[in-house]
């Protein structure tokens, strides 16, 4: 979008104009003070990126927060000043992570693939330490600084040094020794017995690396007075990108999963992120345990999100027509009675529906259905059925409302001129009053198809998708529909898997933009653009 | 002459089956339906008046009065409701203000500027808010993830990180809304107070917007009712319970003890759901405006 071009219309001039004034003059420093504080915490945000060498982030700040300065400080480029607030927003949070989706989408982001490899590695060898047996007594005090503890270690040849979870041993020369161990060192606080009991479980977990090389191995203490070396058992060599399990002796190696293989296939968790190219998509569309699934929940959401329309319009549309009747009293009444579904916030709906539907306690079974078992929300197409019946009562007002504006605004005259040509009700109805009324209802048809189409809050509060499909490779059930489960793919349960859950977005990604394309064409939305 | 009248009048009244012909059904009709609109709000708002609490004590209908449920909803250590409240409130009311704010901009250069690529602008804007934010959950996980790592203040778990992804659909189709309504405003306005000295900032903050006021209280109105029922985000971005807004709150509270304590948790839908409502129906006119004007729930 070229919306830092100079507008054509407006000249420079009435801008210096308002400049002179005093009032011109408080706006500039207003200006100014708005501007200071963004390049202030751009500046801020550069440092900190500059710190951790990401260059990429780095240049995206410096590239806003100079088309920013220019903008506003420019006397022209008048539609940017209006523009480019929201239009960095819109950017980064809506164009940005639809195509970071794409990104993650080739890739196997997810549980156990979520980091480098340096990470792995370090997390692996953390994660497989013993305490290596003819290991010497290294003299141990906890100390604390700023809320982080550190060991200041003694070893057997009376050297001092000091290391944190973060920082391996380093030498210190200014300890205070008391009988042979250091005891304090300046700018840190001893614990004593009582704050080491405090914090036993901190300091049990705390591992503090002998030196840069995690081979090494490092320190941990059992008791808070003396540490031992622990090193781990696996064996990381660099060159050759192996792990060694110095145990068994199997050799992991870098076959390009994301992880170390050993040649009988186990790999080593966690592994790292890599790219995988389209294999995301065929795992969703070649294995049987997810392509059958997905294929049942991309039907079931294109059903529901008809269903949802077509029903909610019905009854929305005859309830417009039976209270379109001048002589019919109280329909002020009725119709903020009806609104109120529609005013009650949707999420609090579905979940008061699930308690109602609820199979042993709910007050449909029990008291309308006078003690049935009936499974309105665990069995597969009662569920269904609920759902839509709940999506109903949520849907129609919506429907009644622009449904009886439409109607109100189809003059008068037509339907008295086919009344005086013999025209039946149902006749004026039917080839006079709809085609109108579709015409300006039409384009909200689309909008409510696209809403229901990722009508998240619904399913997932209702029915949790549920009942679940005991025979799908991924976590999914009956009433699931696509977006619901893309969710619970990436988030729920306790392996996440965020690079098929990408993959099935871009499928939605599709498949919205097919609905889009459908719905320019018939609202005509590009002809009305002046 | 008015004798008869009258009794041609006690006439019709007394007739029974024409009354019900002509308008009588309508109203079988309209009680039927109010029955089936209102029942779920009363059976809620009964279950919330009744502090012995589970679901199937709850099927009594009004058969217990006692707020004992609505003093117990503030005195839970797991579930802090009072802080939902407050943070819905706080989300939804910034983010509302933000996004009028930058859609009313937005929508000012597209009615009343002429510049190259307006155009594809009003298009681009057109198609992208065709794609819900919810659909790229998993970026924007990862996003805040990745901005965490940098400014811990606004990344993952914090309500700015928040309300920076919903402004991030805060142009789309409020900007749309808002551009027609802006079209509607005659030019000749603006161009008597340029004339009479007053630059783009002036005319906008003094003239247009006062005259935009109540498409500006529809989309802020539209915007506070869809981040207040806003769970998807919301849910994977805030992650202590003190953070959380009600819809993320409740839904936990409802999963982890349904039928144990539905009564606490009907009280803790009645005192979110009255606010909104309030609004609503006060404001029923704007509102219905704007829905015709292309907004869904």
């Amino acid at each position: 979008m070229s919306i830092e071009t100079p507008a054509r219309t407006k000249r420079p001039s009435s801008d210096r104009k308002i400049g002179s004034t005093a009032t011109g003059t408080k706006v500039l420093l207003v200006k100014i003070a708005a501007l200071a504080i963004v390049d202030a915490i751009s500046l801020y945000a550069l440092f900190i990126v500059f710190a951790q060498r990401d260059w990429v982030v780095f240049g995206a700040i410096l590239l806003v927060t100079i088309v920013v300065n220019v903008v506003y400080f420019s006397k022209r480029m008048l539609p940017a000043k209006y523009l480019v607030p929201g239009v960095i927003f819109l950017v980064v949070f809506q164009v940005f992570i639809i195509g970071y989706t794409a990104y993650i989408a080739f890739t196997n982001y997810g549980t156990g693939h979520n980091s480098t490899k340096q990470d792995a590695v370090a997390a692996l060898i953390g994660s497989s330490q013993e305490r290596v047996e003819d290991s010497p007594a290294y003299g141990l005090t906890v100390v604390e600084s700023l809320g982080t503890y550190s060991f200041l270690v003694t070893d057997p040849d009376g050297d001092v040094s000091i290391g944190n979870e973060n920082s391996p041993l380093a030498a210190v020369d200014n300890a205070t020794i008391e009988g042979g161990k250091a005891v304090g060192v300046p700018g840190y606080n001893t614990l004593n017995f009582s704050q080491i009991v405090a914090a036993q479980q901190t300091i049990a977990a705390l591992a503090v690396q002998i030196s840069d090389d995690p081979n090494d191995g490092s320190l941990r203490t059992p008791d808070g007075s003396s540490a031992f070396v622990y090193r781990s058992n696996l064996l990381y060599d660099e060159s050759a990108g192996t792990m060694t399990n110095t145990n068994t002796g199997v050799v992991y190696s870098d076959t390009g999963v994301g992880a170390f293989t050993a040649s009988d296939g186990t790999e080593l968790r966690p592994g790292w992120k890599i790219e995988i190219g389209f294999a995301n998509f065929a795992r969703a569309f070649g294995d049987e345990s997810i392509r059958g699934p997905l294929f049942s929940v991309a039907l079931w959401t294109f059903a529901f999100a008809f269903l949802s329309v077509a029903t909610t319009f019905l009854l929305g549309l005859f309830l417009a027509v039976v209270f379109n009747d001048r002589r019919m009293r109280g329909r002020k009444v009725y119709r903020v009675m009806m609104i109120l579904p529609y005013a009650f916030p949707a999420f609090l709906s579905a979940l008061v529906w699930a308690g109602m539907l609820n199979r042993d306690f709910g007050f449909v079974n029990q008291v309308l259905f006078g003690g049935a078992d009936i499974p309105w929300l665990t069995n597969e197409w009662l569920a269904k059925v609920s759902i839509i019946l709940v999506n109903l009562w949520l849907g129609f007002p919506y429907m009644f409302l622009v449904c009886t504006g439409a109607l109100q605004s189809i003059p008068e005259e037509l339907q008295e001129a086919a009344t005086m040509d013999g025209a039946k009700p149902w006749a004026v109805f039917r080839f006079i009053k709809m085609p109108l009324l579709l015409v300006s209802i039409a384009p909200l048809l689309i909008s409510s198809f696209a809403f229901n189409f990722n009508n998240f809050n619904l399913i997932y509060m209702l029915t949790n998708g549920g009942p679940r499909d005991v025979a799908a490779g991924v976590n999914v059930g009956a009433t699931d529909i696509l977006i619901s489960m893309v969710y619970k793919v990436a988030f729920v349960g306790a392996g996440r898997d965020y690079g098929l859950a990408s993959a099935f977005s871009i499928i939605i990604f599709v498949l919205v933009g097919v609905i889009a394309a459908v719905s320019f064409r018939a609202t005509k939305s590009l002809e009305e653009l002046n | 002459m008015t004798t008869v009248d009258k009794a041609k009048s006690t006439q019709r009244s007394f007739n029974f089956g024409r009354w019900f012909g002509a308008t009588g059904w309508r109203h079988l009709i309209g009680v039927v339906m109010s029955v089936f609109a209102i029942f779920p709000l009363l059976y809620v708002l009964s279950a919330s008046l009744n502090p012995s609490g589970t679901l199937i004590s709850a099927n009594a209908l009004f058969s217990v009065f006692d707020i004992g449920s609505y003093t117990q909803l503030f005195d839970l250590p797991q579930q802090p409701y009072a802080a939902w409240y407050g943070n819905t409130l706080v989300i939804g009311i910034t983010t509302s203000i933000c996004t009028v704010f930058l859609g009313a901009m937005a929508a000012y250069s597209f009615s009343r500027m002429r510049f190259t690529g307006r155009r594809v602008g009003l298009l681009a804007l057109l198609l992208v808010q065709m794609f819900p934010q919810l659909l790229a959950v998993v970026a924007i996980f990862l996003l805040l993830n990745g901005i965490s790592d940098i400014f811990p203040a606004i990344g993952l778990d914090t309500q700015i990180g928040l309300i920076m992804v919903y402004l991030g659909g805060a142009l789309g189709v409020n900007t749309y809304l808002m551009y027609g309504f802006f079209n509607t405003v005659p030019t000749s306005i603006d161009e008597a107070a340029k004339i009479d000295g007053a630059g783009h900032a002036r005319i906008f903050f003094t003239i247009i917007l006062r005259l935009v006021a109540p498409i500006l209280a529809v989309v802020g109105l539209l915007s506070f009712i869809g981040t207040t029922n806003e769970f998807v985000i919301a849910s994977i971005v805030l992650i202590e319970p003190e953070k959380q807004t009600l819809a993320v709150g409740l839904y936990q509270f409802v999963s982890d003890e349904f039928s144990k304590n539905y009564s606490i948790f009907a009280a803790g839908a009645v005192l979110a759901a009255l606010p909104v409502m309030a609004l609503f129906l006060y404001l029923q006119k704007y509102i219905v405006s704007g829905l015709t004007a292309g907004s869904v729930k």
